[in-house]
């Protein structure tokens, strides 16, 4: 096996503007470029190259109201999914299947707290790779974590774990409201350190539950 | 009639004369079960003897005569050389794959001649799994058509949520040999959750518990207002009541050979304890104890079995079921408290054991007021119903286990990882490792450990036509999609230079096209007129998908045309219908084209007026789809 993985170019999709009129596939005739359903022949169309936010019908920045999340993506899911063209032609499928795959991804991304994040300083043009750094550079981020690593571990009980679980639950709903003050701010370079301490942080919960788990299954 | 309006996105009529009817086909290790909605409600279809179940068991005669069902499982005692039973448990296996299940297995197993799925010997013939479920699914289909009255040739089919690729595809091509086009595979346990959600009103968070005769899967969703959401699936692909059946069958056979002092069983010895521990088992649901016996070649022997044995021996394959739970709760990152419901599936789950351990794990009785047996065809054919006549329930289902690629070390790479709504796309980068490489041999593997030999091996396929360059400097994105059937496609492409791969994916433990060929056209009597048939109808949904689209055109901006250019339209729009009538594909396939070169113009004249329009900013209002509101 000749296979090596390179870590993804973080680079910034360029949006250039796109004309607002294209072509239908179907009827040949004009419709706006980012509609679902050509508004003549009633066709599905491609998903278009948009982000994550205008898919969902979202305002952009680091607040995501979660019900108004799930209730966009329900929505858009009931009128594109697949399930809804299995007896339409294959192209329409093929179509359906796209925008569908588009709905699923913007939805992860922006329903998950860190994806959400990375995904912004990716729109603002300052990427991070949140997947690959092992080790951690910041050295009062580093002693935090160890700290916090060495209580969990030491743990006596369920009842002392989860006290501990509650604690760093509490700094990940205070991560999370400095990263948006960053975002709404513009603090790019802030929100990426942030950004890398969330991550820490919900690992942390993780673990700490998969022990607490662990614990209370015995 | 030409100008036909309907909505966007939404199904048109279907023609109800040209295609069969569509039913939910519930494919199980140990019995199936097929239903339909009639007149709006789901009904399991029945054989003459009025039973619901039909036995997965297919016996082979000598004289080529093929029997499924009942009579099938009546014929393990006399002939049990030439019956196959629990044949989904070799579903997309290898021959490796099956030593793990050697013993339990009653029938002569051997490989493909080039490695790939198992095959197995049965009275003179060597089958595939695939054409022994092809025999099922034609029994099956057989008694639907018997029951309604009408021709049946499409299905929705369930199969286990955590069967990986390749059974899949086998389920797939199974439904092919037998005449059914599958509309979608369905995961058993959101099948059962759509027939329970339905039918209850549930909102919340809910646990499917599905413990089959061969496979469990535990699926947590979330229900809401006719949303059904996976959170997170899991399971064991071959955990089931076949497992306690063979510990009690072994239980039963170490008693038989103490007592008659043999020292060998016999094939015909193990199958009939197996039977008789099956119906031991069963019985125990209901009473405290009992006494079978085992007779073969005259030699009688007598067991008795009581809950508590039963208990002891069912014990450990429970347990492994609700290690299994507590893992698929820790994915979602729930805990036993926040599950509003439990819903038990599967004719295993009738254990008292089962339904005991299960209520002390998640604190609540178990919900099981649909038949255990029933509740996943009939969420099956809610959905078959829902993908022909439309409907507003929406599935969302996951990936059940991760999908990779083998890298340097034999480590996975993990493309798409567990749980992922489907359809999902997703990519991965690759490069070269040798100065002037130019191809890649790609390994594609399922599963969640971190070693490619103890993950199960997909795919392997080689990607040529690199452009040599230094070691490095190459750009392989590979893409992984998974649609919504959880079929997986891989495509690959060199960045730098943009050449893409259609690749030809050789399934690990698949069929080949060319087999697969071979054995539609040995398996279906009309298999020509059949695949013409099918051919026939995808032209027309296109031609009238394209007949369609030009009449809303010239509903909308028939006044650009002449009188002479509408005419022209109109002639190869009638052509097109005629061609339709006519019934054959090259004339439809032809007529379609004549419309599209009829209306070039036309579409040139409405481009030329949209963009003028939207230039001058006006009317793009009514071209603009709204994109702020998904409802």
């Amino acid at each position: 096996m000749r296979l090596r993985r390179i870590v993804p170019r973080l680079t910034m999709t360029v949006s250039v503007a796109a004309p607002a009129v294209i072509s239908c596939w179907s009827c040949k005739g004009p419709v706006a470029a980012r509609a679902l359903f050509c508004s003549v022949c009633g066709a599905v169309q491609g998903p278009g190259d948009i982000d994550h936010f205008t898919r969902l019908g979202l305002g952009p920045g680091y607040d995501v109201d979660l019900d108004a999340l799930d209730r966009q993506y329900f929505g858009f899911q009931r009128r594109l999914h697949p399930d809804r063209f299995a007896a339409k032609s294959s192209r329409e499928k093929a179509f359906s299947q796209q925008q569908a795959t588009a709905l699923n991804d913007a939805y992860e991304t922006l329903k998950d707290p860190l994806k959400r994040a990375a995904y912004l300083l990716r729109l603002a043009g300052k990427p991070v790779d949140l997947n690959s750094s092992a080790t951690i550079s910041d050295p009062v981020l580093l002693m935090e974590q160890m700290e916090k690593r060495e209580a969990i571990a030491e743990a006596a009980d369920v009842a002392e774990i989860g006290a501990l679980i509650a604690e760093a639950e509490a700094e990940v709903a205070g991560c999370q409201k400095d990263l948006s003050a960053a975002f709404a701010a513009n603090r790019q370079g802030e929100a990426a350190q942030l950004a890398v301490r969330l991550k820490y942080l919900l690992k942390l919960v993780e673990d700490a539950r998969s022990r607490k788990v662990r614990m209370a299954g015995r | 009639m030409l100008l036909q309006l309907h909505e966007p996105g939404e199904t048109p009529a279907p023609h109800a004369d040209e295609t069969g009817l569509a039913v939910g086909i519930d494919l199980g290790t140990t019995n199936s079960v097929v239903a339909m909605v009639q007149a709006g409600k789901p009904e399991v279809l029945r054989g003459e003897d009025g039973r619901g179940l039909m036995p997965s068991v297919v016996c082979y005669g000598e004289d080529g005569s093929v029997v499924v069902g009942e009579h099938a499982r009546e014929a393990i005692l006399e002939t049990p050389e030439r019956v196959v039973s629990s044949i989904k448990r070799l579903m997309g296996r290898g021959l490796e794959d099956v030593k793990g299940l050697a013993g339990t297995l009653p029938y002569d197993v051997e490989s493909a001649p080039q490695g790939g799925m198992v095959r197995l010997r049965v009275s003179g013939r060597v089958l595939t799994p695939v054409e022994i479920s092809a025999d099922i699914l034609r029994a099956i289909r057989g008694r639907a058509e018997a029951a309604l009255g009408r021709a049946v040739d499409r299905a929705v089919v369930t199969v286990p949520a955590y069967f990986d690729d390749a059974a899949r595809t086998a389920t797939k091509d199974a439904a092919r040999l037998a005449g059914l086009e599958v509309l979608r595979l369905v995961n058993e346990p959101t099948a059962a959750a759509l027939a329970y959600g339905l039918d209850n009103g549930a909102e919340g968070l809910y646990a499917v518990y599905d413990l089959g005769g061969g496979t469990f899967d535990i699926s947590l969703l979330r229900m809401e207002k006719g949303v059904f959401q996976v959170k997170a699936t899991g399971g064991d692909a071959a955990l089931g009541g076949d497992d306690i059946d063979h510990a009690v069958a072994e239980y039963f056979l170490a008693e038989r050979t103490a007592n008659l002092g043999e020292q060998t069983i016999t094939a015909g010895e193990a199958k009939q304890a197996l039977m008789v521990a099956r119906l031991g088992k069963e019985c125990l649901s209901r009473k405290m104890g009992g006494e079978w016996m085992i007779e073969v070649d005259g030699k009688p022997s007598r067991h008795f079995l009581d809950r508590a044995t039963l208990d002891r021996l069912a014990t450990p394959f429970i347990e492994r079921t609700l290690e299994i739970c507590r893992g698929v709760l820790e994915d979602a990152g729930a805990t036993a408290a926040d599950i509003h419901g439990v819903v038990l599936v599967g004719g295993s789950t009738r254990m008292p054991l089962v339904r005991a351990k299960v209520a002390e794990m998640f604190g609540r009785p178990p919900l099981s007021d649909i038949n255990p047996d029933e509740v996943v065809a009939v969420g099956a054919a809610l959905q078959a119903e829902a993908l022909t006549a439309g409907s507003d329930t929406l599935l969302l289902d996951v990936t059940p286990l991760s999908l990779g690629i083998e890298t340097m070390g034999g480590i996975v790479e993990k493309v798409i990882p567990r749980n992922q709504p489907i359809p999902v796309a997703m990519a991965q980068e690759f490069t070269t490792y040798q100065d002037g490489q130019t191809a890649m041999a790609i390994h594609v593997v399922q599963g969640e450990r971190e070693m490619v030999d103890q993950c199960r091996s997909l795919a392997r396929f080689v990607l040529g036509g690199i452009p040599p360059m230094t070691a490095g400097a190459a750009r392989i994105r590979v893409t992984f999609a998974v649609d919504a059937d959880g079929l997986l496609t891989v495509s690959a492409q060199e960045t730098t230079t943009g050449i893409e791969q259609h690749v030809a994916v050789k399934p690990s433990y698949g069929l080949g096209d060319e087999e697969m060929a071979r054995m539609l056209r040995d398996s279906l009597e009309n298999a020509r007129d059949d695949m013409d048939r099918r051919l026939f109808t995808e032209a027309v949904v296109e031609a009238r998908r394209s007949a369609l689209a030009v009449g809303s055109a010239l509903a909308a901006d028939g006044d650009l045309l002449s009188d002479a250019e509408r005419r022209a339209i109109d002639e190869a729009l009638a052509a097109v219908e005629a061609a339709i009538a006519g019934g054959d594909r090259d004339t439809v396939n032809g007529a379609v084209e004549d419309l599209e070169t009829a209306t070039k113009g036309f579409a040139e004249k409405r481009m030329d007026r949209g963009i003028r329009q939207a230039l001058a900013g006006i009317a793009v209002d009514h071209l603009d789809e709204a994109l702020s509101d998904g409802e």
